[in-house]
């Protein structure tokens, strides 16, 4: 290909990359755009991008007036627990899966895929009718035991895909070198696994963190309810409080944000390089 | 170090039986290589001497104690795996540490046998490193650190050089004949590759299908092979095999092949008359000379030259054998005559394959 060719081509997949950022995040900057518009101009200014006058009254009223900081708290809790509850029990499960032969595997296999078949509504009902004699609705617990059934399946197909890429020779290795099985999948095996750890850690966390059907249906009490169903309490049945829901929107991206950030260095693959050939 | 025995031991997959009964006593210090084609069943018997394969049948012993039951752990034994196996997130130092950290060995004797495993395979400068950073022939060393900054009592090597190139390969088996000569360790090693076993082997084991096919030393397979897998495995360029009929009687015992050419034998076998027989002789062992001279007349239908020397592809009565001679000057259809020496000549018996006394 000749230069100018080149640096058309160059050009052209910046831009196209550049349009798909753009469309992708536009939600996000009109959340935040929104969330610092005074009620005043809401209206009143038509469709601008950035209002004449922003401010952060909004959010001061969602921290202080509103419910939300204890709907962010119980948010924090169900998903953090969701998270580190499947990944730990989603790690056993994949690498057993992986590394063992066992009678009954493939109905087992079987069984987690069935569990991802069913759209999630049919499930309301029976599900409020077996924690409700258990005292579980309207629970955080409820909605942690809730969230741990349905997105253990899918966490351990994918943590078993990252054991999979796991030569099984290094645990031999270890096992030779006078590790247990144990201490060689503790020592060896999970340092190796970070990068699908924190993927799932993630996946399940976002998954727990907006998660609307159950926590509308198991919770009805405001003090156990997570922010999703708490954005829900500033509509109201005459008005939307658009600004402060894009205020407590935006407060609610902050933990996500951060846990991504965290993980984010867990999430480079290659870690693996040079244990093998190659 | 210790001796290592081996009793009929099995192995089944379900219905699949992958060995069958192999009996084997490898002697204190003794350097052994188990040899066969791919799928023989050599490093399913090396990996359930090391514990990571379950017995199906019989027993194994390791300096006299059954270790059937034992964890990999609990055997005291090394391995040096094909895909070398080091740990990715440790480096050199901590790859080969890590054993003696989890027998809680003192820090000083820790640093103390690696620092002597390193001097001995040149690792020296490469401690800090960790393995993505080291090159093939590296990596290969470093599992060897591994293996021998344990002392184990027996050390077991799962086809170690066949991720190598061929110049690396050959100088590593140079270091790992050293190695067990300064080390004297009981060794088993597996591989496909006959010049490993010939080079390397105090004794081959030669095994096909499951089965022990022959065991002894590597000039003892080369010179009487017990049969033609073994003999169609050893050596390189291959055995020439062909048929014929056993005659005892006439001038002596011969061997009568395609188209009433009598070759003449040293001396009688312990078979019938009109018995078929499949005979071998080595490429090296065929004389070559010129058109004229006494011998099977022929002419070269191909000519493979090594460097060292060549080998021919020469058709007398109707089989095409090759011959190796250090001769360069024979090109393609040149009529040449070939010898077929009588003390050269191996006889198997052309239905068992067995060789006949």
């Amino acid at each position: 290909m000749t230069r100018p060719k080149r640096i058309a081509g160059t050009i052209a997949h910046r831009t196209a990359i550049l349009a798909y950022i753009v469309f992708a995040l536009f939600p996000l900057y009109w959340l935040l755009k929104v969330s610092v518009t005074p009620n005043d101009l809401l209206y009143s200014e038509g469709v601008r991008l950035w209002p004449s006058r922003a401010s952060i009254e909004h959010y001061l009223f969602v921290l202080e007036h509103s419910d939300f900081p204890r709907f962010f708290r119980n948010s924090v809790i169900v998903s953090g627990s969701t998270a580190f509850i499947v990944t730990i029990l989603a790690s056993c499960a994949g690498y057993a899966l992986s590394r063992f032969a066992f009678r009954g595997k493939y109905w087992i296999v079987a069984l987690m895929l069935l569990t991802q078949m069913f759209p999630l509504v049919m499930l309301v009902a029976p599900i409020f009718k077996m924690l409700s004699p258990l005292g579980l609705t309207n629970s955080l617990s409820g909605l942690v035991i809730v969230y741990v059934a349905f997105n253990v399946p899918f966490a351990t197909f994918l943590m078993q895909s990252f054991f999979d890429g796991i030569p099984k020779d290094l645990e031999e290795a270890a096992m030779i070198d006078g590790a247990t099985r144990f201490r060689a999948f503790r020592q060896i095996i999970l340092p190796l696994t970070l990068p699908g750890i924190a993927a799932t850690l993630g996946f399940v966390f976002t998954a727990a963190w907006s998660e609307l059907l159950f926590a509308l249906m198991l919770i009805s009490s405001s003090g156990v309810s997570t922010f999703p169903v708490g954005l829900l309490s500033f509509v109201s049945k005459f008005s939307v409080d658009f600004g402060q829901m894009m205020a407590a929107g935006v407060l609610a991206l902050i933990p996500a944000c951060l846990f991504f950030l965290f993980i984010q260095r867990y999430l480079v693959q290659g870690l693996t390089a040079g244990a093998v050939k190659g | 170090m210790a001796s290592i025995d081996i009793a009929e031991i099995r192995k089944a997959y379900g219905p699949v039986h992958v060995l069958h009964g192999i009996d084997l006593s490898i002697r204190d210090g003794e350097f052994v290589v188990l040899v066969g084609p791919s799928g023989c069943g050599k490093s399913t018997l090396l990996r359930m001497i090391a514990g990571l394969e379950a017995i199906s049948a019989g027993e194994i012993r390791i300096d006299g104690r059954r270790v059937n039951d034992l964890e990999p752990k609990d055997r005291d034994i090394a391995m040096v795996f094909q895909s070398y196996a080091l740990y990715p997130h440790m480096t050199v130092a901590e790859n080969m540490s890590y054993s003696l950290r989890l027998r809680r060995t003192a820090k000083e004797r820790i640093a103390a046998a690696i620092s002597g495993a390193a001097a001995k395979l040149g690792l020296d400068t490469l401690m800090e490193r960790r393995p993505r950073a080291l090159s093939g022939g590296q990596r290969q060393r470093v599992a060897m650190g591994r293996a021998i900054v344990r002392a184990p009592k027996a050390f077991l090597f799962d086809e170690p050089l066949s991720n190598l190139d061929a110049r690396l390969r050959e100088q590593m088996r140079g270091e790992i004949k050293k190695l067990h000569q300064s080390l004297g360790a009981t060794s088993i090693y597996v591989t496909h590759d006959q010049i490993e076993a010939m080079t390397l082997a105090d004794r081959i084991v030669a095994m096909n299908g499951g089965i022990v096919q022959q065991v002894g030393s590597p000039l003892d397979l080369y010179d009487r092979p017990a049969n033609l897998v073994v003999a169609g495995f050893i050596g390189s360029p291959a055995m020439n095999m062909f048929d014929g009929i056993y005659r005892a009687n006439g001038a002596g015992p011969a061997i009568e092949v395609a188209g009433g050419t009598r070759i003449p034998l040293q001396r009688a076998y312990q078979v019938a008359d009109g018995t078929s027989v499949t005979i071998g002789i080595r490429p090296e062992h065929i004389p070559v000379g010129l058109a004229g001279e006494p011998g099977i007349a022929c002419n070269v239908e191909l000519v493979e030259p090594t460097g060292f020397g060549t080998i021919l592809h020469v058709r007398p009565f109707g089989v095409t054998l090759k011959a190796f001679t250090i001769n360069r000057a024979a090109t393609a259809s040149d009529a040449v005559t070939i010898r077929l020496p009588p003390e050269r000549l191996h006889l198997f018996d052309a239905q068992g394959g067995q060789r006949l006394s």
